[in-house]
Parts: C-alpha cells; structure tokens; sequence
C-alpha cells in the first residue's frame, strides 16, 4: 500500500464512527419508520401486514390530529415572533454593556440550561397551580383567574408559555454573538452620516445578521414541528386533547395504543414538515459556508 | 437624555432577569416551608431554615441511584460524543476525504431530524434485544442525537489549528495518531470541554428518549425520579419546590462554572433548543 492510500483509509477511519453511529441510531430506524406508517404494526415482532394508506386516511379523518396540527402551527407562530423580539431587544441592549453582558447572559440561560422536567414541574406546582401557586394567590386576592393547565382553549398557551420563559435567553445569546460580528466600522459610518439608534439598528445590524435570524427561524419552524416536552409534561394533550401536539399524538399512538403503525404515520408527516424546513436550512447554511 | 435612555436600558435588562429568575426564587422560597405556609402565601419568606423536605425529597425521589444513573448515561453520552466528533471534526476541517461536502450536508440533515421519526422501531428494537432500561445505551442514543452538532462545532475548532503545524510534524514522520494525540487535541482542548459541558447538559436533561427507554424504578435518571415524585406528592409542595432545587442547583453550578464555555459554544449558533 502506498502512503497516500494508508492516510486515506486512516482519514476514512477516523471518520467512521461518527457515521456507524448516526447510520444505526437514526437512518436505519428512520427508514424503517417510513416503510411501517403503511402497516400495522404493533411494535412487538416483525411489520408484516402492508395495509397501504390507512393509517393516513384514519389521521386525516381525526378531529384529534387537526387539532395537533393547528396547535403546532399556533406554536410555530408564537414562537417565531415573541421569543425573537425579546431576545433581539436584549441583545442589542448588552451590546454596548461590556460590563454587565456576561452577568445578564448568564441569568438570561439559566432557565434553557434547566431540564424540561424540572421547568415543567416548577411552573405546574407553584404558578399554575390553584392550590399554592401564583394562580391560587392571585384568586386568594380577589383576582379571579382560570386554572390555566384545565382550561380547553388556553392549556397550548399555558405550555407554549412555559417553554418560551425557557427558550428565549438561547436567542439573546445567539443573536449578541452575530451582532458582535458586525464590521465595527460600517456602525460608525452609519453614526456618522448622522444615522440614530434605531437606524443604526435596523439598517446596520439586522442586514448584517440577516444569515443567523433566518437560520434561527428555520431551526425555529422545525422545532414547533416537534414540540413534545413541555406539552407531555404539563398537560398530556389535554384537556379533552384540546393541547395535543403531532409529537404527542405520535406518542400516545405508539406507547398508550401500541399501534406503531399509526404512530409512524403521524411521525412521517412531522418530519415530512422538519425536511421542508430543514431543506431550506442545509441549503441556506450550505449558502453561508459558501460565501 | 443620555442618562434617561441608560436607565430605560437598564430597567428592561433588569425585567427580563426578573422574568427568568422569577419561578426559581420561587423554588427557593418555598423548598424551607410546610404546605400549609405555601398555599397560605407562596411569595412569604420561610420563617425557619427546616431541611425536613430535602430529606423526604431525596428519600422518595430516590435520588441517590438518580445521581448515579444519570451520571452513566450522561457520562456515556459525553464520552462517544468527544470520540466521535473531534475525530470527524479532524477530517471535515482539513477536507481529507474527497466525499467531505456529501457528509457535511448529510450532518446538516441529521441534526434536524425528529426523535419522532426513529424513536419507534429503535425501540422495538432494543426491546427485542433486551437493551431496554439501560442508561448507558440511552446514553449512546442520545450520542448519536448530538454528534451532528458538536462535530460541526469541533470541525470550526481544528480550522483554527495552523496547517503549517500539521505539515511539519508530517515532514517529522509523525504517525496520524501520534499527530492527533500530541499536536492537535491539546490545541482543541478549549472545543472538547465546551462540546463536552453542553452535550452532557443536554444528556442529563434529556426527557422523551429516557423516559420512554428507562422504564424499570431502578433505571431511572435524576430528573425521571423527580417527575415520578410528581403524583404523589402534588399536595406536598414543599417536598416538591426542595427536590425541584436539589437538581437546580448542581446543573446550575456547572453552568455558572463553566458559562464561557457554554455562552460560546451557543453564540456559534448551532445548539438544538
């Protein structure tokens, strides 16, 4: 063997853990996803029974899965508004805080480095709740509130809440790293042409981190697409499935059911909407590398 | 005006940290009360230091195995994840295979791909092979999950290795691991320990994929010990805020410890939320 050949098989080598693990994890179970959304499965043994569309036809004629369905997009909505115009307001306001940016950083992640469990159970035990939490305080004051978990049209609110008080900090991070990156010397062209704050900032910085907040949003779309966490944990899709996601009406298919078969279904309809967005995603950041 | 528009600044900085803060002060207050003094006015300060609901907190959370459940599969985690990624990062930075762009994209892919669309026959599968209730193969599930990410973020880190130093020692008949082991890693160091403290935070906060693979009491991570407290002790809220902050404050800890490295590995932008 030639030296040229021994390094390539070496570089190849080095390489190939990273994608046996990926292959085995991910590809493999996710093709075998897309072949049993058209069987019945039940998730014990082998698929064997092709049933075609039915799983589909069953999903579509479900009340239940509308419901998911405009609950992610309610989510996509909300989340691509209220989370980024919070953290691009703080990022531009640390942005001309060398002294105090670290400090508010910090507080800012605390709540996106804590695990969705413990946030959940935090929000259910002493705001939500109507014995004992900020709910309950506030009745006690004469201040009548609702029980926001129990309540049919505000339960997706009352979790969307919870995880955006957790996301939002990320944003402010990763949009302060991308306006940190701004030419220093385009900002003081612009003041100097007499260019205000808001000028500055809107014709300055947004064109300049442009990239990041459509990567953000991207990654923003795919992941209401696959929101789970803090609906499982807060409401279960309930009231009456009034809260369900396509995430939980995926789970609750497959581990409530055993009808693997459906679950996949629903499961190849999420990613379906993920490889849209994500599409967009590898082509724009292929874009970025590029340029 | 100058002085008007800092305060204004400062105020709306000061809000949102309020905001943030808020329900964990919360957790504080009320882990040293008894639930009659919490369903009295969850906002009072606790009127004594009583410990009594860390104790039964830890005692039926079980958090002792927590701890050392979620260690393993956190551990697990953290250690093919740094294997994995900053050998792929190697090759991916000096562009040392020629199908580079191929599995470049195809990580870019990977990184968006819904548990959704794997988690069902993975399952399946682990449980006809008996790799259920496991927490070191959750571990490696969760490894393959961010290896995407973190290969991406060690990939930018050997870009900034010199390519000068990589010839010399080639020049110098250095083997490929000799290279990697002597030259390269303690230069990337900085990129192992931020990949590593955010990979091991999502690993040990992760929800879907261990609950749904750590069924057995036994089995079950720090944070599915806490949650499993949650039916039984919904009226004992004191019990509930003190588990709540018994696991608040060691990640927390880390976090503070190590925010350099987290804060920049986000700024990066490529962190799933």
């Amino acid at each position: 063997m030639t030296y040229q050949r021994r390094r390539s098989l070496t570089n190849h080598l080095l390489i190939a853990p990273a994608l046996i693990l990926s292959v085995v994890v991910v590809v493999i179970p996710g093709i075998l996803t897309a072949f049993t959304a058209f069987t019945d499965w039940s998730g014990v043994g082998l698929p064997s029974h092709i049933i075609g569309l039915q799983n589909f036809k069953y999903m579509l004629a479900d009340p239940v899965f509308v419901t998911a369905l405009s609950n992610n997009l309610r989510w996509v909505v909300i989340f691509l508004t209220l989370p980024a115009i919070i953290g691009l307001l703080t990022a531009w306001l640390l942005l001309h805080r060398q002294r105090t940016r670290s400090f508010y950083q910090v507080i800012y992640l605390m709540p996106y480095v804590l695990a969705p469990i413990v946030n959940a159970m935090v929000w259910l035990n002493v705001i939500y709740n109507p014995n004992g939490g900020v709910v309950g305080a506030l009745n006690q004051a004469g201040i009548h509130v609702a029980a926001p978990l129990s309540s049919l049209g505000g339960a997706i609110y009352a979790a969307a809440a919870v995880d955006m008080w957790h996301y939002w900090g990320f944003l402010t991070v990763v949009y302060l790293g991308a306006m940190r990156q701004t030419p220093i010397d385009q900002v003081e062209a612009a003041a100097l042409d007499g260019a205000n704050g808001w000028q500055i900032f809107r014709h300055v910085y947004v064109p300049s981190i442009k990239p990041t907040l459509m990567l953000m949003g991207v990654m923003t779309v795919i992941f209401s697409f696959l929101a789970f966490d803090y609906v499982y944990l807060l409401t279960q899709g309930g009231p009456a499935h009034s809260s369900e996601v396509l995430g939980t009406y995926a789970y609750a298919f497959a581990f409530s059911a055993f009808e693997f078969g459906k679950a996949s279904a629903v499961a190849v309809v999420m990613s379906f909407f993920g490889l849209l967005a994500s599409c967009v995603y590898t082509w724009m950041s292929r874009r970025q590398v590029a340029s | 005006m100058k002085n008007f528009k800092q305060i204004g600044a400062h105020s709306v900085l000061a809000l949102f940290a309020a905001t943030a803060l808020f329900p964990l002060l919360l957790v504080l207050i009320n882990s040293f009360k008894t639930n009659a003094q919490i369903t009295g006015d969850p906002f009072a300060l606790p009127s004594s230091l009583n410990f009594e609901n860390f104790s039964t907190a830890w005692h039926y959370g079980h958090f002792t195995r927590g701890f050392v459940n979620s260690a393993i599969l956190a551990g697990t985690t953290v250690v093919v994840v740094l294997l994995c990624s900053s050998l792929a990062g190697y090759v991916l930075a000096g562009e040392k295979i020629r199908a580079w762009p191929v599995v470049m994209v195809y990580l870019t892919m990977a990184m968006t791909v819904p548990v959704q669309l794997f988690i069902f026959p993975l399952y399946a599968g682990a449980a006809a092979t008996g790799l259920l209730d496991n927490p070191a193969v959750v571990g490696v599930i969760l490894a393959a999950i961010n290896m995407p990410f973190a290969t991406f973020l060690m990939r930018t880190f050997f870009l900034n290795v010199p390519k000068e130093l990589e010839e010399a020692a080639m020049v110098d008949g250095v083997t490929t691991v000799q290279l990697i082991h002597r030259i390269l890693l303690p230069i990337v160091r900085p990129g192992l320990i931020t990949v590593g403290v955010i990979v091991g935070l999502n690993a040990w906060n992760e929800f879907l994929i261990s609950s749904t693979f750590l069924q057995d009491p036994s089995r079950k991570t720090l944070t599915l010990g806490f949650l499993s407290m949650n039916g039984t002790f919904s009226t004992e809220l004191g019990t509930m805020m003190a588990g709540a902050l018994i696991l608040i404050i060691p990640v927390l800890a880390v976090f503070v410890a190590l925010q350099r490295h987290v804060v920049d590995g986000m700024a990066s932008g490529a962190v799933k939320g």
